[in-house]
């Protein structure tokens, strides 16, 4: 009959004895291997958000920490607070979203409502090289720009400029997804109505795919709020409170972290910098979450 | 058939050329259509000017350049005639990057496999997002933990792992044994390893999330167990992507820059050069960094642009590899 | 060797939603046994149990005994796996595996089982190859890649790669309804030569094929949308078509519904 060869399953041999233990024992190792590969990757977040919090808890308890700047406080005397640095982070992110999101759902919309052809490829595979250049290059293009060429001082709102471009292929993509996500027949039944496209776009399709694209919007925030490198070149460390974006320095929670880093010895300082540290964590973070609740909770739905 | 029943005359005609996508003639179209597209081509804008800006301003210095950009170790930009070569800085930054790179990828990958293969769906997704949040974590404070909580664990010059490292392997001069403290390349390496991980995970779920279901059922019906069909049918599908995601990932760590400046002790001359991943070094993206405050004054900025250009180019071109890689596949 | 299987109470569900309904029928070995009736009624899903790759959606599951010979399939302490290397299936849609060639389809089951020797491996692939009727037409490009074949030798070629690790049974989901005609006749031909060395199950929407290829047929019905699915009645092909017992089987048979 059946030509016998050296190990295919015996026709005799009882479903209860499975097959060899090698391959059972081969299967449970990969599956440990596999899950430790998550507790690996797992590891250094609980590791991080731990220290952080265990070391700069302290500081923010205090109600000084979040009205007060470090104006008049040295490296050696506690004391003073984060308010310069937290409403800093918060002023240049406001003007980049400003200046960041318009552009970007502008190129989204031209991708997926009218993008045919070669330019398009061309814009999509720009929105792709955006997505990778370092942000110490983008802080040094806009070094190039601003100061070398035109003459300016290295203000606040240049930062502002390195962050746009870093911010605008995040919110690109993701509004890109979310228009996609929009129905065809919603659409449709917008020109059947005899509404032009630009006004379908702007009230039928905008405001189905709204939630998935203030998502978008505050994860790239969270991106952009945490980066230090336009911080180090375009907008230098002061430690007074400075609402201007066009002149003089002002502070952002990255570059106050960055103050004090080397001084590790004297323990107000550094007590700072974990501190702040933590704050800076807690505005990213919060941001992230709410941004991924609001797209669970939306109308367009992955 | 309904042309002339509806109450805005001009719509009729004008339904069918909307849904054809050419321009109607109505202005708010136009306007829009107008604005749309410039929304686009700005954005190539920038990224040509990117390119071109870097390059202007780094030819004057690169032309003044004593000694050879690419193969000098020397970093004197403000001497007279400046000399500036990258040769230490392009070690450094492959290296971290390459390490870092071979660390993550396997993790990641095991990563994606057990939550797209093992994990029961309803835990898969709040992992998933655990994992992503590594990505959310700025990279200032990867650069304070790694350099003020990690490092004296593993990479501190009496660490277990360091000394493990430099005993079994110090005969090979990548690993041989320095008096850095802790500032190395090698606690570069491993936290840079942690800040791609979310990157090339996310892209490997999504590729074995797309395995067609038929070659899974084809393995499973043969008799294979989970762990061989995942051998069989999810690894082969899959392998391109995991390539483009560890790119991606590449690039990222090619051009992480604050977390790599705190935690790499520099040299304190570029002279003073060691193989050994346990000495300190500079990237191109910490050597600029660490020379921020120069920056009042454009005259001495000229050998870091140049130094920022070589850094675009190479992160364009290891991103724009992986996309081509990505188009070329398609969808299998 | 090849098996007789022995269903008993056999009720199958998704999550809550039970698909099929207290099934009992017995299928000899060496046989073709048809599984027909309209859309919907379960016999897919009848037939995926049989080799216990129903339970592999999640939230699927099974009640009831699978007896082969003299095991039953659902005990405590078997093992799927092994039961999935003693019955064997063919899908729908061909599945060559796209990476691989075609002899490395064909001997991907004996690689997985620990085979190593490139003789052993050579003379199965023949073997099999040859029992599926596509030895003639791939012997001289093995090492092409699966996929580069046509849908009707494509699914010869998965059926190959069934008979290689040798199963007691095999289990055949609509394996025609993707292929061209003349392609569905190849295979027709092939499962009566095949049934010589193995029990057959095919699940077929194509009646005037289960009249041609079975020996015994069961018939399937539901009662309505959302209600499980039933075996109405088994019985040799020829009486089923000509006098068949029960009212449900001869409407469906002769068009009037279904």
């Amino acid at each position: 009959m059946a030509v016998v060869t050296s190990s295919p399953p015996a026709p005799t041999k009882r479903l209860l004895e499975s097959e060899s233990a090698g391959r059972r024992a081969r299967n449970r190792l990969a599956t440990v291997l596999m899950a430790a590969c998550l507790l690996i990757a797992m590891l250094p977040l609980i590791w991080i958000l731990w220290t952080v919090v265990s070391r700069g808890a302290g500081l923010l308890g205090d109600s000084t920490w979040w009205t007060n700047s470090q104006r008049g406080i040295t490296s050696r005397r506690v004391g003073g607070g984060a308010y310069h640095a937290i409403v800093g982070t918060l002023v240049m992110a406001l003007m980049t979203a400003v200046i960041s999101v318009p552009i970007a759902i502008g190129t989204a919309i031209y991708l997926v409502e009218y993008g045919r052809g070669r330019f398009a490829k061309l814009v999509t595979f720009m929105v792709d090289v955006l997505t990778g250049i370092p942000s110490i290059v983008a802080a040094l293009f806009i070094y190039a720009l601003w100061v070398t060429a035109f003459g300016f001082q290295r203000v606040s709102f240049a930062v502002s400029l390195a962050l746009v471009l870093l911010m605008v292929p995040v919110v690109v993509r993701s509004t890109e997804e979310m228009l996609r996500l929009v129905p065809r027949d919603l659409r449709e039944a917008s020109y059947a109505l005899g509404v032009p496209r630009w006004k379908t776009i702007v009230k039928v399709v905008l405001p189905t795919a709204f939630s998935g694209i203030v998502t978008g919007i505050m994860l790239g925030l969270a991106r952009v709020m945490g980066e230090t490198a336009p911080l180090l070149i375009l907008g230098p460390y002061t430690s007074s409170i400075n609402l201007n974006p066009f002149d003089g320095n002002m502070a952002a929670l990255p570059t106050f972290i960055n103050q004090d880093r080397n001084n590790q010895a004297l323990d107000p300082a550094f007590d700072r910098v974990w501190a702040a540290a933590l704050t800076l964590i807690l505005i990213v973070m919060v941001l992230s979450v709410l941004g991924r609740l609001l797209s669970r909770f939306g109308t367009v739905k992955k | 058939m309904t042309t002339a029943a509806t109450s805005s005359p001009p719509s009729p005609a004008a339904t069918p050329s909307l849904i054809s996508g050419r321009g109607t003639g109505r202005s708010g179209d136009r306007i829009f259509s107008v604005l749309t597209r410039g929304s686009g081509a700005l954005v190539v804008v920038l990224v040509v000017l990117t390119g071109a800006f870097l390059l202007w301003k780094s030819v004057p210095s690169l032309l003044d350049d004593d000694v050879n950009f690419i193969t000098s170790r020397v970093w004197q930009p403000a001497a007279n005639p400046p000399a500036f070569g990258i040769a230490a800085l392009l070690y450094t930054t492959v290296l971290s990057s390459v390490l870092a790179l071979l660390m993550a990828v396997p993790v990641s990958v095991g990563v994606a496999l057990f939550l797209t293969q093992c994990a029961p769906r309803r835990l898969a997704t709040p992992l998933g997002y655990l994992v992503d949040l590594l990505a959310a974590v700025p990279s200032i404070i990867y650069g304070l933990w790694g350099a003020f909580v990690l490092g004296p664990v593993i990479a501190g010059t009496d660490s277990g792992p360091r000394r493990a490292i430099e005993d079994a392997l110090g005969w090979i001069p990548l690993f041989s044994s320095t008096s850095v403290a802790r500032g190395n390349v090698f606690l570069a390496s491993v936290v840079l390893a942690i800040m791609i991980l979310p990157i090339v995970t996310a892209i490997s779920r999504e590729v074995f999330l797309q395995v067609p279901r038929a070659n899974i059922e084809a393995a499973l019906a043969l008799g294979a167990t989970r762990w061989e069909t995942i051998r069989v049918s999810v690894l082969p599908f899959g392998k391109p992507g995991v390539i483009t995601a560890s790119m991606l990932g590449l690039g990222r760590a090619l051009g992480e820059t604050i977390a790599v400046t705190i935690i790499l002790s520099q040299p304190s001359s570029l002279e003073d050069f060691n193989f050994s991943v346990f000495y300190g070094g500079e990237t191109f993206a910490s050597k600029i960094a660490n020379n921020a405050s120069e920056f009042s004054t454009p005259q001495k900025t000229g050998a870091y642009i140049a130094a920022g250009l070589v850094l675009f180019v190479v992160t364009f071109l290891v991103n724009a590899l992986a996309r081509v890689f990505i188009s070329r596949r398609g969808d299998v | 060797m090849a098996k007789r299987i022995d269903v008993s109470g056999l009720d199958a569900f998704y999550g809550h939603f039970k698909a099929v309904e207290d099934v009992s029928l017995t299928v000899e070995p060496r046989s073709v046994t048809a599984f027909i009736g309209p859309s919907g009624c379960g016999k897919s899903t009848l037939l995926r149990t049989f080799n216990r790759m129903h339970e592999v959606i999640p939230g699927a599951r099974v009640s009831g005994k699978v007896m082969l010979d003299d095991e039953n399939l659902y005990d405590d302490g078997v093992d799927p796996v092994a039961v999935r290397r003693t019955v064997g299936m063919v899908f729908q849609r061909p599945n060559p595996f796209p990476t691989m060639s075609i002899y490395d389809n064909v001997a991907a089951g004996l690689r997985l089982n620990g085979v190593k020797n490139k003789k052993v491996l050579d003379e199965v692939v023949e073997r099999s190859l040859k029992r599926a009727n596509l030895w003639g037409e791939v012997h001289d490009r093995l090492g092409k890649p699966g996929s580069s074949l046509s849908g009707g030798q494509q699914q010869r070629l998965c059926i190959a790669r069934a008979v290689a690790v040798e199963p007691q049974v095999l289990l055949m989901d609509e394996p025609c309804s993707a292929l061209d005609p003349i392609s569905t006749l190849a295979i027709e031909d092939l499962i009566q030569d095949l049934k010589d060395r193995y029990t057959i199950i095919i699940v077929t929407h194509n009646m005037q094929q289960a009249a041609r290829v079975s020996d015994r047929t069961a018939f399937f019905t539901i009662a309505g949308a959302g209600k499980p699915g039933r075996l109405v009645e088994i019985g040799d092909t020829a009486e089923m078509f000509s006098r068949p017992a029960e009212k449900a089987t001869e409407d469906y048979i002769t068009g009037r519904f279904g």
